[in-house]
């Protein structure tokens, strides 16, 4: 497949409620942040544009819409829209670069999730039938996983709590955009109440207002222009059944087969951002990605450290992008989840150029 | 570099205005289905799956790939959702064809669906925002001013839109999968159906319907070998613009315009009357087929009403240049697959399998729009590979 350079990503600050700031507002500074950063001045000097956001945190139809007035698009522009996250934009517009009809595209997501209860909200993402109708949140969800991952002995207590710990420390250390950051010790974490059990409220990712935006085009262009770049060498995204009844929750299969089909087990990974919005499911996804020790997991925090819903899978990208483009590592790996309890994943691989 | 792809199969549901005897994962993959008979395939012959459709407020379920994975073979496989408004039924068509002409992929599945029974699709659509002024005024209430600037601009006799409604239904009843079956209708019935919207009558508008549709979409070696004529993908654009601008033309978008040309110039169409055998176009108001005639390029500008009065899209009157020969969205409204129908039709056209069939079809326009008639969609299908 022909590799792809990501050669600009920005990300806007993880705030649990950015007021009256509409969506709009909320992408323009990242579009603006990832288009200057290669010369660009808006949607006019890319070939393609793709955004990913949800109708239902704005409680409106058509929440992409207002969006298009942030790019500039007169005149008319190519573009296009998934309801997933943005690492799905990223995905639909690697296909355009492979086609060969573009040569350059933007990407952006963006979520205002603060006006609504979003837990609650994402209940309705369940089978209208016979989910839908009780109302499950996606923590209870959570919940029931993590409650199968300690009774098969995958995880512990424990191993969840040192997730947060170092989720909380490299937000503090590396991450200016962190909603949650600091120093917090294993057995603090441990001393908190149950929240939903299992799960305390520091095993779930906080609720975040912002956008992000990453700006990928073909490596000749990327030399041509005298970018600096990371490879993007493979990407896979894979489904799994909604029947939560026929998975076996403490693993995920789909994230070992959008793995293999991008072909992560092929080099070292210096470096992976997961798209983890429980505690545990970063242990579910280091073992489906057979990441070890030399891996250093969420360097940024992760989601625990600000969660901006429909973003964060490119966000994940983007962090990996911008930790190779800056010398500190020479392979990567970025993941983005969609669905309740890790029901459908997609996998990056990016390497230095 | 451009790979060649084929639509390899085609499943539609009966369009209706309320689907009660299956769900929202029985409709989808009633089509799903249809598509795989079509195409002589089985669920393992499929890579990956894109799905689409429009606001999840039409149902009441968010992102629902997640939850129609099941009825669509999707386990284990990429399964994309595509959203672009009214036009997402041509959108998620072309952004399937684009798994195949990439390379990527060597044979997908595409569906998209409505079931609009489950809420009311008019004010989902116009549900209050926040920081902006309410509209109030569902689809109809949007357009009605647009189609005002048209008839004063063009100078177009009054009875032009219940033309199209006539020659729409008369098209729809010769389609069994059509929602709207009006054999008998006339234009006295449209002229006295209520008013809606000025200068919109009922009979002028769109239904609400229910309803799914589905294709395969393969590569150049996988075409060759289908169990049905393969029909190539010649061209596929897609253009958008914001809904507001200092100076926006609004009858004749731009972002239209330049979507067809690109369209026309990928497939080698320089006059789309004379080079289309015929074009199935998203006319959701009868007056959008004179002001989508000149958009396209079928007309000059101010003239695609004398196109439309003098019979050149009514199959029945020997009309040159065919418009929706399958009654086209006035017949049938699943909203997001009203799009995909569209190309779906243009497909069944050039294989000789449409309903409807205008003879010897052999090059075909599919066209969608949405939003505020500022996001575009269009492909170019033929029996011709090149």
């Amino acid at each position: 497949m022909q590799d792809i350079a990501i050669v600009s990503y920005s990300q806007s600050d993880c705030v649990r409620d950015a007021g009256a700031q509409n969506e709009v507002e909320l992408i323009m500074p990242v579009l603006n942040a990832a288009l200057s950063a290669v010369g660009f001045n808006d949607a006019q000097d890319v070939d393609f544009t793709c955004s990913g956001s949800c109708d239902y945190q704005q409680g409106a139809s058509f929440a992409f819409v207002m969006g298009v007035d942030a790019l500039g698009a007169v005149p008319p522009i190519n573009e296009s829209h998934v309801e997933m996250d943005a690492a799905w934009a990223l995905y639909e517009a690697v296909l355009k670069l492979r086609m060969g009809q573009a040569e350059s595209a933007l990407l952006y997501g963006f979520g205002k999730s603060s006006p609504g209860e979003l837990p609650t909200v994402m209940s309705q993402q369940l089978d209208p039938f016979y989910l839908a109708p009780l109302w499950v949140d996606t923590i209870s969800l959570a919940a029931l996983q993590a409650r199968a991952c300690l009774d098969s002995g995958v995880l512990t207590e424990a191993d969840m709590a040192d997730v947060v710990s170092r989720s909380r420390a490299n937000a503090r250390a590396n991450n200016p955009h962190a909603q949650l950051a600091g120093d917090v010790s294993v057995e603090t974490l441990l001393s908190e109440p149950e929240y939903l059990a299992p799960l305390r409220r520091h095993d779930c990712c906080p609720i975040s207002d912002g956008a992000a935006a990453m700006v990928i085009m073909t490596v000749e262009k990327a030399r041509n222009m005298g970018l600096p770049y990371a490879l993007l060498r493979g990407i896979d995204h894979r489904m799994e059944t909604h029947n939560l009844g026929a998975r076996d929750l403490t693993r995920s299969v789909s994230t070992e087969q959008a793995a293999a089909a991008a072909d992560v087990a092929s080099g070292p990974v210096d470096v992976a951002e997961l798209y983890a919005p429980f505690s545990h499911q970063e242990i579910i996804l280091q073992k489906a990605l057979g990441l070890g020790s030399e891996t250093a997991v969420n360097p940024s925090g992760g989601v625990l450290a600000g969660n901006l819903m429909m973003a964060s899978g490119l966000s994940r990208i983007g962090e990996v992008a911008s930790r190779i483009i800056a010398g500190e590592a020479s392979r990567g790996v970025a993941h983005a989840t969609s669905g309740p309890c890790l029901q459908h994943n997609l996998v990056a691989v990016l390497e230095a150029a | 570099m451009v790979q060649l792809a084929a639509i390899t199969g085609i499943g539609q549901t009966q369009y209706k205005g309320r689907r009660n005897d299956v769900s929202i994962a029985g409709l989808v993959n009633e089509a799903a289905v249809r598509a795989l008979e079509d195409a002589g395939l089985g669920w393992d012959a499929i890579d990956a799956v894109i799905i689409g459709k429009a606001p999840d407020m039409f149902e009441g379920v968010i992102m629902p790939e997640v939850y129609l994975t099941d009825a669509l073979g999707g386990n284990g496989k990429p399964v994309l959702r595509v959203h672009t408004a009214g036009s997402v039924g041509g959108s998620t068509a072309l952004v399937a064809a684009t798994h195949v002409q990439s390379g990527s992929f060597r044979r997908v599945l595409t569906v998209t669906f409505e079931k609009q029974s489950e809420s009311n699709a008019m004010w989902a659509l116009s549900n209050p925002q926040p920081f902006s002024p309410h509209l109030n005024a569902g689809a109809g209430g949007y357009f009605a001013p647009i189609i005002r600037e048209y008839i004063r601009r063009s100078g177009a006799p009054l009875d032009t839109g219940i033309k199209v409604a006539v020659k729409d239904r008369i098209h729809g009843s010769k389609n069994p999968l059509a929602h709207m079956q009006k054999p008998d209708i006339t234009e006295q019935e449209v002229a006295e159906s209520m008013m809606l919207w000025d200068p919109i009558r009922l009979l002028e508008a769109c239904p609400s319907s229910d309803g799914a549709c589905a294709m395969v979409i393969s590569d150049e070696t996988l075409a060759k070998d289908s169990a049905k004529p393969p029909v190539w993908i010649r061209g596929g654009a897609m253009r958008s613009e914001p809904t507001m601008y200092a100076g926006r033309e609004e009858v004749s978008p731009r972002a239209g315009r330049e979507c067809a040309k690109a369209v026309y110039d990928q497939a080698g169409i320089r006059d789309p009357r004379k080079d289309l055998d015929c074009a199935e176009v998203y006319v959701p108001f009868s007056w959008y087929e004179p002001m989508w005639l000149e958009n396209l390029g079928f007309a000059e500008a101010d003239k695609g009403w004398e196109l439309t009065l003098s019979g050149a899209t009514a199959l029945h009157e020997g009309g040159d240049i065919p418009w929706n020969c399958s009654g086209g969205v006035l017949s049938s409204n699943p909203i997001g697959a009203s799009g995909m129908i569209r190309f779906a039709e243009s497909a069944l056209q050039v294989r000789g399998d449409a309903a409807n069939q205008v003879d010897g079809a052999r090059t075909a326009l599919g066209h969608a729009y949405g939003g505020g008639a500022q996001f575009f969609s269009m492909w170019i299908v033929s029996a011709d590979k090149d």
